[in-house]
């Protein structure tokens, strides 16, 4: 067989492979690499965005085209950025983190990335099929209701096919820390990142239905004529927004409690010290949890919900803030004491710090609902959440992929590359943003597609612009650091940070069954007690048996494209009904592979002790 | 070491730098210089929580930088394991209290704040206009006086102005930051707030709320006069005749073409009510064009020709009036005599 055949093959058998794959590592890779893209994507749409407002009254784009930007900068940030990339760490480190072979869910787990990728796919194809969603992320009704063309519909159908992909994810992770930990992993014994991972989880359960009630309540406005937002025909404008928000405000948590969840983590490990007060940061985060339902109407402050309302969700927003004080706080004395290293992961973890402050004392100033009549739908507020959102959430992102690299890929990303992303981001991130508390309360409303000249708002705007591209340059150098890195860097041992918990207790990357023999956990840190009590490795909780894997399967990527295709058909049947076609084949193909899965024995298989042996496994 | 403290000292000096060259925005427009009774409750209110968050941001910091040049990690003891501090009771008490009294002391104000600027009980004995949001103008309705203007709203100062708000098509929000915080309106119920201006002026408004292509082109301005004054323009507005002859030819030819190209179907002048367009009573007075343009002949002869070019996505794209040049210059000389009231923007501007 001559080589070229070979690679060949090579290369279709590494696509199925990540076609039919059902472990949680590879689907950490799929997450990662499709939520990078759509992080780049979201990034040229904001870099758009900055470049028309360098100056008043410019030309750069047409306000309908800027409408779009925003409106998808908004939505891929959030939707197919953030939350994806989130998957991509949970199922990275999790199921490693509680000494787990695999995640509870395997199929669904393949399941719920398909089905994000393919909304994603289908909300970014308005670009291309006579224009994007443009009613902006939040597709207030009745704007998104009458907007003209296609392009909420797609925003409509896509995030209601990737939000189900979220929901399922959510619950396989729900179940997974629940059920899945070694023995000995009390739920006081969690690492905090798990945690975050289960509070995240639970409001993903929660959140999520209201979002998919309120798209669906959306795509029957604009698909099939109903009225529910439709004033003329009884309906109302402001149930879209409570839906909205009812998600809305959870999603924030959702977020920024993973983040949350990677800085302990990353600080306790480079500092060498455990977490300082680790019950009341558990504690804070299932607080933080619990308030963040109790407080979405603080995004309608404006609305006109009465002072009552407004005062009782002013105060109960204020309330987030002591939770995250303490969390603040505790991360501070978890660097007091210890010996600190800096590297580029620990470094956005230290940048994290004042920026995340800056964010939050700012949502306290935001919840004081009074003053929120000015701060509202101003820049004040796109500062604020993008201090939250950035400050935090990729802060976060950043701070667990130079963490957790070397356990991915087995090789740790450049140091002088990720010094250079981070300060060239970090510096960008604060010149954009800082300023834009001022330009809101000096008159700049949000989502405005230009400005007049003469009213002050020119220095800050170009201040803001400037910034962005730093953020971009920081972006840029990340990608650079990840080729090169793949490209020249050396192998690295399992532990290259001298870690604390179990997943730096095996090999970097990981054998697809994680642990030869599952481990017994006595505290928090395992890895750490261990360490201090002279062994190298931790103690097994089971002897050297067969291990039991589930089998890998085409069906969760061509559910998704079913519904991907009945996506079209729902959009398309306005314009003709003959599309209605699509709806049927699409559906037929999803619920044809549902009936397989339902009839179709799939056992999984087994790897044998004697092959595990032949690796060398301890005892 | 010296490096790091260095970018961050270079960047507080940045931010402070930004602070000053910013100053406070434009007057008449900035929520910074507040000129109503709102903006100045929403501004004590942004100082109290500023001030007790700018406290809890040092405090972080002071404890930050300490722990930074404190604990690196040092030459020669690089193997040094540090205890492993479980925490502290005290500790952890002392930062769940503190902060809750840091926040009674913002929430007691904003729900006094809130329920203030929520008090209707004077509304009866008010002004009340009634404002209609609409892609992408504003429509001004007062109550009782038969009066409707589009947007400029005139208004008294030293007084409470009751805002009866509705939309027509999508959500707006009526925002005057110099005078007070914004409301929403809806389609299905009336939202009501008010404003105050304490100082004659000519105060810059916007639409907050995203409604579409031109959402950044949504401007009004509300005009505060002397009460005087004020009672002054009801009765000249009062007794405008919307047929009255214009005095130059060119107006009056204008006036007809005005008629015969049905302008008057959509754009009331007089106090009929304007279904589909703005009301242009007191165009003549105008500051701005469509709320962003200079108020100059030229660009009202653009505006007539191609007014898509000027105001993307506005509904007189689609009207169905035909005109050349010269018949938009007339139409334009007959819409800039429309001066029903010698209180106009300048006389609340001179005043000041």
């Amino acid at each position: 067989m001559s080589t070229a055949v070979a690679q060949k093959k090579g290369f279709g058998a590494f696509i199925w492979d990540y076609l039919t794959t059902v472990d949680h590592k590879k689907i950490a890779h799929l997450y990662l690499v499709a939520g990078g893209l759509f992080f780049l994507v979201g990034g040229l749409e904001a870099l758009l965005i900055r470049i028309q407002l360098i100056k008043p009254d410019n030309d750069f784009v047409s306000a309908g085209f800027y409408n779009e930007l925003l409106t998808m900068h908004g939505t891929t940030m959030i939707f197919l950025a953030a939350m994806p990339l989130i998957f991509a760490i949970l199922n990275a480190v999790v199921p490693l983190q509680i000494g787990a072979r695999d995640v509870a869910f395997p199929f669904l787990n393949s399941l719920g990335f398909w089905l994000f990728l393919f909304g994603g796919l289908i909300l970014n194809c308005g670009w291309f099929l006579g224009g994007a969603p443009d009613a902006g992320w939040t597709a207030y009704a009745p704007l998104s209701a009458v907007s003209p063309g296609h392009g909420v519909d797609f925003y409509v159908l896509g995030l209601q096919i990737s939000g189900a992909g979220t929901l399922i994810g959510g619950i396989n992770f729900l179940v997974t820390i629940i059920n899945m930990r070694a023995p000995g992993m009390t739920y006081m014994r969690m690492p905090l990142f798990t945690w975050t991972a289960l509070v995240t989880s639970t409001l993903i359960l929660f959140a999520f239905p209201a979002l998919t009630v309120g798209l669906f309540l959306l795509m029957f406005d604009r698909l099939f004529g109903a009225g529910f937002f439709n004033a003329s025909m009884g309906g109302n404008s402001v149930i879209w927004e409570h839906l909205f928000w009812i998600f809305g405000h959870p999603e924030v948590y959702i977020l920024i409690l993973p983040a949350f969840g990677v800085f302990s983590d990353v600080l306790s490990t480079f500092s060498k010290k455990r977490l300082f007060g680790y019950t009341a940061m558990v504690f804070a985060t299932t607080l933080i949890g619990f308030l963040g339902f109790m407080v979405w109407a603080h995004h309608m402050f404006a609305t006109g919900l009465g002072p009552a309302a407004n005062s009782i969700f002013a105060i109960a927003t204020m309330a987030i803030a002591v939770p995250t004080g303490i969390k603040i706080f505790n991360w501070l004395f978890t660097l007091w004491g210890g010996t600190i290293t800096i590297n580029s992961a620990m470094l956005w973890a230290l940048g994290f710090i004042p920026s995340f402050t800056i964010g939050g004392t700012t949502g306290v100033m935001l919840a004081a609902a009074a003053a929120d009549y000015q701060y509202h739908d101003t820049y004040f507020v796109v500062a604020h959440f993008h201090y939250v959102i950035v400050g935090g959430v990729v802060f976060g992102l950043f701070a667990a992929m130079h963490y957790w690299w070397p356990k991915m890929f087995g090789k740790v990303l450049n140091e002088t590359l990720g010094q250079i992303t981070f300060w060239t981001f970090f510096a960008g991130f604060h010149l954009t943003f800082f300023i834009q508390h001022f330009l809101g309360l000096m008159g700049m409303p949000r989502r405005y597609w230009t400005y007049l000249p003469g009213q002050d708002l020119d220095t800050g705007n170009l201040v803001s612009s400037i910034g962005a591209f730093l953020m971009a340059i920081g972006a840029i150098v990340f990608v650079i650091n990840v080729i090169y890195t793949s490209v020249k860097a050396p192998k690295v041992s399992g532990d290259p940070w001298d870690g604390r918990t179990l997943e730096w207790s095996i090999p970097s990357p990981p054998p697809h069954y994680n642990f030869k023999q599952t481990p017994l956990v006595r505290g928090l840190d395992p890895l750490w007690i261990e360490k201090m009590e002279g062994r190298k490795g931790i103690t097994p909780a089971e002897p050297l048996d067969d291990i039991h894997m589930p089998n890998p399967s085409i069906l969760p990527f061509i559910m998704s494209l079913g519904l991907f295709i009945a996506g079209f058909g729902f959009i398309y049947q306005v314009d003709n009904l003959s599309y209605l076609w699509l709806v049927i084949l699409g559906m037929g193909i999803t619920l044809g592979c549902m009936l397989i899965r339902s009839v179709k024995d799939d056992l999984g298989h087994h790897i044998h002790k004697e092959d595990l042996e032949e690796e060398g496994a301890e005892q | 070491m010296k490096g790091w403290m260095g970018k961050f000292r270079a960047l507080g000096i940045f931010g402070f730098l930004m602070l000053v060259l910013s100053g406070c925005g434009k007057e008449n427009l900035s929520a910074l210089t507040p000129k109503g009774y709102g903006s100045k409750a929403a501004l004590n209110l942004i100082n109290i929580s500023l001030g007790v968050m700018i406290f809890v941001f040092v405090v972080v910091m002071v404890i930050y930088a300490i722990v930074i040049v404190r604990f690196r990690k040092k030459k020669g003891r690089e193997d040094y394991i540090p205890p492993q501090t479980e925490g502290n009771k005290a500790l952890e008490v002392i930062w769940t209290v503190i902060p809750i009294i840091l926040l009674v002391i913002i929430a007691i104000p904003t729900v006094a704040i809130t329920f203030d600027l929520a008090d209707e009980s004077a509304a009866d004995e008010s002004l009340n206009v009634n404002v209609t949001g609409n892609q992408f103008w504003w429509h001004f309705n007062y109550e009782g006086e038969e009066i409707q203007t589009s947007q400029d709203l005139y208004i008294p100062t030293g007084e409470k102005v009751y805002l009866n708000m509705k939309t027509s098509d999508v959500l707006h929000s009526f925002w005057v930051p110099a005078l007070s915080g914004k409301m929403d309106l809806h389609p299905e119920n009336e939202n009501t707030m008010y404003i105050q201006a304490d100082e004659e002026g000519v105060y810059d408004g916007k639409c907050a709320e995203f409604c579409g292509t031109s959402h950044s082109l949504m401007d009004f301005k509300v005009i505060a006069v002397s009460p005087e004054e004020f009672d002054q323009w009801v009765e000249d507005m009062q007794n405008v005749d919307p047929e009255a002859q214009p005095e130059t030819a060119d107006a009056q030819e204008g006036q007809q073409l005005f008629q015969d190209n049905s302008c008057i179907g959509c754009h009331a002048i007089g106090a009929s009510p304007a279904a589909t367009g703005p009301n242009l009573t007191n165009f003549g007075d105008r500051t701005t064009l469509a709320g962003v343009k200079e108020h100059t002949k030229d660009n009202i002869v653009d505006w007539i020709m191609d007014p898509e070019s000027m105001k993307p996505g506005n509904k007189m794209a689609d009207a169905n009036y035909d005109v050349t040049q010269e018949e938009a210059e007339k139409i334009a000389d007959y819409l800039l005599q429309l001066q029903p009231s010698d209180i106009t923007p300048e006389s609340a501007e001179t005043n000041e």
